[in-house]
């Protein structure tokens, strides 16, 4: 019903020449989109998230009007979407994986939309190498050593003009490089009034690793006072907690309902990252990494172990979104894996590593449309080396899109800076409203 | 370069083994290397204390609760609560596990001895991240590490790969062979099954020769049909069997395989030996396992002649890990006066209990802190383990919490105690002149110790 409404619907750029055909000239309509980009430029807001252990696309963006779909996939098929439990409808091809609620209800405004075949350029199946390759944005392993978005903060600017945090205990290589970015993870710190900090600081005052650590460190643990209580407020759940209980029991599970308890805690952190995020001079770009989505055996379908971490998902963006409030007009997410899935199910009812797999691209600032990049569809014919999604779309340039078109980053530095030596790779278009 | 005897001994101390306990630095001072060599022994790693009840025992639990579950539930007794009789199942088993391992750590008078065991723990990660595999971790490192670190590489990857907590861990005891007798039987009864190519993929990648040696996909699916068979027997197998590893015939995928040009013929259980063996002795293996070697001890990025070295006496010794650990002894770059390790949560905080003279005894304390710092206890991320580069452990949040536990640490054990004497005996002659000076201006001997614990050197190792 609402669903062929709003996807996909008239692109913007349709719309324009409509509008042209009125006798509204495109050089006004150029004019006024560049008064108004240069003055929101400051407001932009990007936030990356990472899915670690290989996330199956064929799940998340299930594409249940595939002929081959339910062959390939047998008991882990996600159902249609006339089922119960089956997927939420996006297209006739393809729908968002039942634990996605909050994720299609924004798909349904057009603040969501998929890259259902997309890859980096390895082609290895190696976590450890396709995540490095994800992250440091060039096309071999241990190819740079800082990541993509780190150096996306230096073309827009010198250090310090605009801010970087990254979500989780440990620093991802995606943000690591030579501007500073400051990490928070939920959980107490330092709360007394202590010597200790300043003594140390002068202490550290030579020390490369250990300096400006501390003194990041410090400040973030500041101002998570101030975001955690901005956010409070914001975490009664969207959605009832048992629709993703996952209670079913995919098999050597038994445990997962204790995974679930993890919800309010995702919500929390979105809400928190959002608190940073609308702080007066807080950070506008943001890097979140989320694990295991290593699903060898007993993946489970609608519910079940990947059903599970994708309610997990769901409950963090949707904290993010409803956090960022008006704000969240100016964002962008991009959630995006080291490589996707086979496309068949394995002998362990679960699946082996694979290439193509599916980004997600949220956000206020998103143009309306359909899918990014193309469908390969999963006959026997079109599987890359018989097994996998073909990739159609490489990662680095839904990510230069984004970059250029949201975040304002010149064409040269993308070729040549953030992403080493991808000049034939152009960014993608008519992602950015 | 020569380095005198006081830094060589503060050197063994910290960098090979987990840090100085009062008087260690001391002890190792008339003969460095000497203190170090005499710790390796063909026996293997020390026992920690809680390894009485071993795998089988664990999985045979598993099993049983297992089947009570399904017995509750077809009952519909609303009483049983599994989720909650299996959580506290985990908690204590693995708790248990994990808080005597730190308690020896903390303890021992042979830390190399621990610390090469941790080495090889995390080289054959198996993590508690997959809740199947929560209480088998301790027990894996008690029967499949532990008395293996000094012996030939082969027999630690055979018990390592044969062991149920890693057929679990990497799906390895639910892969059936496509063409074999039990996946005939599966399909006549409309059930799918097949292989599972994870623990074959990581044996290659992670655990012997690489991501770098030339392996293609078919090696990995051809070494993954040749372990098929390899699983635990269950329910339905004799009782003294179950919990145990075992050979199924019926489940292993028939004929010859090839793997990296070599051929295997059908041999059963012997097949996957056979490639284990060739694996074990690849120059691939040797340059991968020397190079992780040196990067944990030295350097995150190890220097070239150190690597040369030790692949060298891997290769002519046949992967004798016991000469392996001399040669790394014997080798001027590990002695390298500049510390460039930062250490892991770890291995700050059993470093911290070793200077400060403190015994961990409540896991509900240690745990929370250690995953707060980014290594949550047993749960290593990935099968490739805890990284071994300094910037995954330095991001800021992870310093200030560090920085808290210290100053937390330093007020319940700095009583009576005199933080320049403890900071001596815990760096030795790494103790540099800026912590020497601050330490001792302390208000508190609280703050002088969270100086030193939080101090540039005893950060590193």
């Amino acid at each position: 019903m609402t669903n062929s409404q709003v996807w996909p619907s008239p692109s913007r750029r349709r719309v324009l020449i409509g509008a042209a055909g009125l006798g509204v000239t495109m050089e006004l309509l150029g004019a006024t989109a560049w008064a108004a980009a240069e003055t929101s430029s400051a407001r932009k807001r990007l936030v990356v998230i990472i899915c670690r252990g290989g996330l199956d696309g064929l799940s998340l963006s299930p594409p249940v009007g595939d002929k081959d779909y339910a062959a390939l996939r047998g008991p882990i098929a996600i159902g249609s979407f006339s089922q119960g439990g089956g997927a939420l409808k996006l297209d006739d091809t393809f729908g968002l994986h039942p634990s996605l609620a909050a994720v299609h209800t924004l798909a349904m405004k057009g603040e969501a939309r998929i890259a259902p075949a997309v890859a980096t350029p390895d082609r290895e199946r190696s976590h450890f190498e396709a995540q490095d390759v994800l992250e440091s944005g060039g096309t071999v392993v241990y190819g740079t050593s800082s990541g993509w978005l780190n150096r996306a903060l230096e073309a827009m600017g010198p250090a310090g003009s605009v801010k970087a945090i990254s979500i989780g205990p440990t620093a991802p290589l995606i943000l690591r490089g030579r501007i500073e970015a400051a990490s928070w993870s939920p959980g107490g710190g330092a709360e007394r009034d202590s010597r200790l900090p300043g003594i140390l600081q002068d202490l550290y005052a030579g020390d490369p690793l250990l300096g400006p650590a501390l003194a990041s460190g410090l400040a973030t643990q500041a101002m998570a006072k101030v975001a955690t209580v901005d956010a409070a407020g914001l975490q009664s759940p969207a959605m009832g907690d048992g629709m993703a209980a996952g209670q079913a029991n995919a098999g050597g599970s038994e445990l997962r309902p204790l995974l679930n308890r993890g919800l309010p805690q995702a919500r929390k952190m979105g809400a928190t990252l959002a608190g940073f995020m609308t702080q007066p001079d807080g950070e506008r770009v943001a890097a979140v990494s989320i694990d295991n989505f290593d699903t060898h055996a007993n993946q489970g379908a609608g519910q079940g172990q990947l059903a599970t971490r994708l309610a997990y998902v769901d409950a963090l963006i949707d904290g993010l979104a409803r956090g960022l409030g008006p704000a969240w007009d100016d964002t962008l997410v991009v959630m995006a894996t080291e490589f996707g899935r086979t496309a068949r199910i394995n002998g362990t009812g679960g699946t082996d590593h694979g290439t193509a797999s599916t980004a997600l691209v949220l956000g206020g600032a998103l143009k309306t449309g359909g899918i990014i990049g193309d469908w390969p569809t999963l006959a026997q014919t079109r599987l890359f080396e018989d097994r996998d999604t073909a990739p159609t779309l490489d990662m680095r340039a839904l990510f230069k899109g984004v970059l250029r078109d949201h975040l304002g980053i010149d064409r040269g530095a993308l070729d040549t800076k953030v992403f080493p030596d991808s000049a034939a790779v152009p960014p993608a278009a008519g992602i950015v409203a | 370069m020569a380095i005198d005897k006081d830094l060589k001994a503060s050197i063994a101390v910290t960098r090979f083994g987990l840090g100085a306990s009062a008087g260690e630095i001391s002890h190792a001072r008339a003969w460095p290397e000497d203190f170090l060599l005499a710790q390796i022994r063909a026996q293997g790693a020390d026992p920690t204390s809680a390894d009485a009840a071993g795998s089988i025992a664990r999985v045979r639990e598993l099993l049983d609760y297992q089947q009570e579950r399904k017995t509750a539930l077809q009952a519909g007794d609303p009483k049983a609560d599994p989720v909650q009789v299996a959580a506290k199942m985990i908690r204590a088993d693995a708790g248990a596990d994990f808080l005597a391992r730190v308690r020896l750590a903390a303890v021992t008078n042979t830390a190399f001895r621990e610390r090469w065991a941790l080495f090889w723990a995390n080289h054959f990660t198996v993590s508690a991240n997959k809740l199947a595999t929560a209480t088998l971790v301790g027990p894996f490192e008690a029967e499949a590490i532990r008395p293996h670190v000094f012996g030939r590489f082969e027999n630690l990857l055979v018990a390592s790969s044969s062991h149920p907590a890693m057929l679990i861990y990497l799906d390895q005891a639910q892969s059936i062979g496509p063409d074999s007798a039990a996946a005939a039987v599966q399909s006549r009864a409309g059930k799918h099954v097949g292989l599972n190519e994870n623990l074959a993929r990581e044996i290659m990648e992670l655990h012997t020769v690489g991501v770098d040696a030339a392996y293609s996909q078919a090696d990995v699916t051809e070494f993954a049909r040749a372990m098929t068979g390899w699983s635990i027997a269950g329910e339905r197998e004799p009782e003294p069997l179950r919990g145990r590893f075992i050979f199924r015939e019926r489940a292993h995928e028939p004929g010859a395989r090839t793997i990296m040009g070599r051929n295997y013929a059908e041999e059963g259980q012997g097949q996957a030996l056979a490639v284990m063996r060739d694996l074990a002795r690849s120059p691939h293996t040797a340059h991968h396992i020397a190079y992780k070697l040196g990067r944990h001890f030295v350097a995150d990025d190890p220097p070239a002649a150190l690597t040369a070295r030790l692949e060298h006496a891997y290769l002519s010794t046949d992967g004798d890990l016991g000469k392996l650990a001399r040669q790394l002894i014997a080798s001027p770059e590990a002695w390298d006066p500049e510390p460039r390790k930062f250490k892991t949560p770890y291995e700050f905080m059993v470093s911290s209990w070793r200077a400060a003279g403190v015994v961990p005894d409540k896991l509900e304390v240690v745990a929370p802190v250690m995953t707060a710092m980014g290594q949550k206890p047993f749960s290593a991320p990935s099968p490739k383990g805890w990284s071994e580069t300094a910037q995954d452990w330095c991001a800021p949040d992870a310093i200030v919490k560090r920085m808290a536990w210290s100053e937390a640490l330093a007020e319940e054990s700095s009583a009576d105690r005199d933080p320049g004497q403890l900071a001596a005996a815990a760096l030795g002659a790494r103790l540099t002149p800026a912590v020497a000076k601050a330490v001792a201006r302390a208000e508190t001997r609280a703050e002088g110790l969270s100086i030193l614990l939080m101090s540039p050197e005893f950060q590193r190792r």
